[in-house]
């Protein structure tokens, strides 16, 4: 398979991927906001701090106003991690590797972005929260026209692998607002708005029920492990990168548990210290410290497998 | 509702193509009137919304580089075909493979000895300044001597019913997926018609360009590999270009993907560097190799000319191939008819004048208002001045231009392009066309049946170019009714 091809069928889904997760992040602040009943001061300056992306931010927008950052976010053509930003990308790369995926799939990434674009132009923010639910929708729906219509060949199991390593990403960084917003109240913890809180993050990752299904009690530690150890859920962290490792050999096919490539070797150490460590070792070093750390070795692993695949320079 | 008025139908002064006379379908195409008869406009016109949302659904479409949004758009669909008989075209066919042997043996022999240079035929000077000759090329020997393997050659039929061949495009021609997509669509929108009817099959098209490609691999070599190269998703023509590599199964690459090593030429893949054997280009002569052509191109490939001239990787159509599309080049195919085959041109060229001769000069300035002037190295409808249309000033301008570079410029009469029956809103109109059968030549030539018909579909427009209101048809080549029906009665 073409580099350039397997490349682009990986951003495509990384950027709807992402898209989805933009989705959720500010739904999860949304969600956050309604159930204070208290009349805490809205707190959306966390979610741009979480994208990393706060100078551009304070540059483009000044004030961290509720309006000012889900602009930002949903619509903003020059900021490239915004929802219409990704779609844009998506889009593209779908068009550039058309005779590789299937039509259905592309139909549905070219609906998906002409449902954002009209959505954009409205300027309509009156129904925020039916807009995201339409965006987490038809990013479901394009993985499942994915699994259900393209081979899973080769080009498919990058797509996977750039889906997988976005999601876990982006499950790091949701959890990672809710350190930001208890930060400024911290003797909150323990209180019910607290466990209100937790409960808004849970169901931002869609995380909710199936929690209660194995938890029952909702307790902070208990859900951070959920969403970053737990092997069945499909938005944990750890459920990411073990799937993202087995596409991983398919595409090589090299044996499970023995690496050949600098990609294959990250991604390997990086799952299989999380199959050995406990919530403990997790709290002690700090879950926003651990996350961080986590972040950044996910990157690293992208960055492996655009050396490894994508960025081929002959020997001369 | 009332039925769509072919009675009334009238080609007036104008060759139609479906129409002998007012309200007489020509044999060919009696059946085909005879079913859009029983339909009511509504019903037509409702077909028509059904085809083009089929063709926009299927994403075949084309980029406006205007556009800054890079929105694809949809080529404006007839549904009412263009029929060419099938004696007629058999006619067609022997002349344009008569034309392409002659073209193939004169582009090997500029390109090699040059024996129609030095036996007088034409002059040498008119080949070495024409645009498209490449020095870099002379000696070369491709594959099977093969030098044009995909050719697009654009007819037109004056008013006397005359076919005449306009231009070669023995370069990267486009078009051909309408073709193949406008019957796909056409087969749903009319299937009984199809039934009936004997229409010459295209959907092989495919096949037979991979076979004309995996000819030009080295021999002995075990499943060759081929691809197309593109100039990427912003040309015009993309979709074209993933369409044919999609039916053909070969990659889509573009510039970047290939790179040259060890002598040859490669395609980064996530498995390393695989060697390449045939490229489909869709790339212009001088964008392919930034060190041997333009350097400023993005598009091409460091060192492919090398790796060409090494001869290993064969490069369809050959470089070079760009000379006889010179206009001036093309006033001579004639003469090489006559040299090469010791024929008389079964195919027309349109009379052409040639400014850098001065008695034809002097004609062409006395007739300005009468004729059409093209630059000799553009085509599309670029730079060009059409004489009857055109305002004192314009002639005026153009005159000075011809006197000072007579090189660049002939001159052709107007033709009057001939018409079929279009829809247009709620009527049925004669609109102009032109048509385009695409040429492969391999092991032997093989001409499409049919090709891609072009419709202006602005009221009395002559233009058929998609970028300024044009529209295509679908072209069926057809056994006249009387033996169709004998055929399906046996």
């Amino acid at each position: 398979m073409l580099s350039r091809v397997a490349d682009s069928i990986y951003w495509l889904n990384r950027y709807v991927e992402r898209a989805e997760n933009v989705a959720r992040f500010i739904d999860v602040n949304l969600n956050l906001l309604l159930d204070n009943p208290l009349g805490i001061r809205q707190q959306w300056r966390p979610l741009i701090i979480t994208t990393g992306d706060l100078q551009e931010f304070e540059k483009r927008y000044g004030e961290a106003t509720a309006e000012n950052v889900i602009q930002f976010l949903t619509f903003d053509d020059q900021y490239p991690n915004s929802i219409a930003s990704c779609l844009r990308a998506a889009r593209e790369n779908a068009r550039s590797v058309r005779e590789i995926i299937s039509s259905e799939m592309w139909e549905q990434v070219n609906s998906f972005h002409l449902m954002v674009q009209d959505v954009s132009k409205a300027k309509s923010l009156a129904d925020l929260s039916s807009f995201f639910a339409e965006v987490k929708m038809a990013s479901h729906l394009f993985s499942g026209v994915m699994d259900a219509t393209m081979s899973h060949n080769e080009g498919w199991h990058f797509g996977q692998v750039g889906r997988l390593l976005e999601r876990a990403d982006k499950t790091a960084r949701i959890l990672d607002v809710k350190y930001f917003i208890l930060l400024p109240s911290i003797h909150d913890v323990g209180t019910t708005l607290d466990e209100l809180q937790w409960i808004a993050l849970l169901k931002s990752a869609s995380a909710y029920e199936m929690y209660r299904k194995r938890q029952q009690r909702i307790n902070p530690r208990e859900v951070a492990e959920f969403l970053i150890l737990d092997r069945q859920f499909p938005r944990s962290i750890q459920f990411c990168l073990i799937q993202a490792e087995r596409s991983l050999h398919h595409i090589t096919g090299y044996p499970a548990d023995t690496w050949r490539n600098s990609s294959e070797r990250a991604l390997g150490k990086l799952r299989s210290e999380l199959d050995y460590l406990t919530m403990d070792e997790i709290m002690e070093k700090g879950l926003h410290e651990f996350l961080d750390n986590l972040q950044s070795h996910i990157n690293q692993v992208g960055d492996r497998i655009f050396e490894t695949f994508f960025d081929l320079e002959p020997v001369s | 509702m009332q039925a769509v008025q072919f009675d009334q139908y009238d080609p007036g002064d104008f060759y139609d193509e479906l129409f002998a006379a007012k309200g007489q379908p020509r044999d060919e195409a009696k059946l085909l009137i005879e079913r859009l008869r029983s339909l009511s406009m509504q019903e037509i016109q409702q077909r028509q919304k059904v085809a083009q949302n089929t063709l926009f659904k299927m994403g075949v479409t084309f980029n406006v580089y205007s556009d800054n949004q890079g929105t694809e758009r949809i080529w404006p669909f007839d549904i009412i075909p263009r029929i060419v008989a099938a004696q007629e075209w058999a006619e067609l066919e022997k002349g344009l493979k008569q034309r392409i042997t002659a073209l193939n043996l004169f582009l090997d022999d500029i390109y090699g000895d040059q024996k129609i240079i030095k036996d007088g035929i034409i002059p040498g000077e008119l080949i070495e300044s024409a645009t498209g000759f490449l020095k870099s090329c002379i000696g070369l020997k491709p594959p099977q001597g093969i030098w044009c393997h995909i050719t697009g050659t654009d007819l037109v039929r004056d008013r006397d019913g005359r076919w005449y061949v306009l231009e070669d495009n023995l370069r990267c021609p486009s078009g051909v997926s309408y073709v193949l997509e406008n019957r796909r669509v056409m087969k749903s929108t009319f299937p009984q018609v199809f039934s009936t009817l004997n229409i010459q099959p295209v959907d092989d098209y495919a096949s037979k360009l991979l076979e004309t490609l995996l000819n030009l691999a080295p021999s002995g070599l075990p499943g060759p590999t081929v691809v197309l190269l593109t100039p990427g998703v912003y040309n015009s023509a993309y979709f074209e270009h993933s369409f044919l590599a999609q039916q053909m199964g070969v990659e889509l690459v573009q510039g970047k993907d290939l790179v040259v090593a060890d002598g040859y030429l490669k395609m980064k893949t996530t498995k390393g560097l695989k060697r390449v054997d045939v490229v489909y280009r869709r790339i212009d002569d001088e964008f392919i190799d930034p060190l041997a052509f333009r350097s400023d191109s993005m598009l091409g490939v460091p060192g492919l000319m090398e790796v060409y001239r090494a001869g290993r990787v064969a490069i369809a159509n050959a470089p070079g191939t760009g000379v006889a599309d010179d206009k001036v080049i093309y006033a001579y195919v004639p003469e090489m008819i006559r040299y090469y085959l010791g024929e008389d041109q079964l195919l027309a060229n349109v009379p052409t004048y040639l400014c850098w001769e001065p008695s034809q000069q002097q004609y062409v300035l006395d007739n300005l208002d009468k004729l059409v002037v093209k630059a000799a190295d553009e085509s599309g409808g670029y730079g060009m001045l059409v004489g009857p249309h055109a305002t004192e000033a314009e002639r005026v301008d153009f005159a000075g231009r011809i006197a000072a570079n007579p090189r660049k410029y002939i001159a052709q009469p107007t033709l009057c392009l001939s018409r079929v029956p279009t829809l247009l809103d709620d009527e049925v109109c004669g609109c102009h066309v032109d048509l385009r059968p695409y040429i492969l030549n391999g092991k032997d030539i093989h001409v499409s049946p049919g090709g891609l018909t072009r419709v202006a579909l602005r009221r009395g427009s002559l233009v058929v170019n998609s970028s300024q209101g044009g529209g295509s048809k679908d072209t069926w080549v057809i056994a006249d009714q009387d033996e169709s029906q004998s055929q399906s009665q046996n």
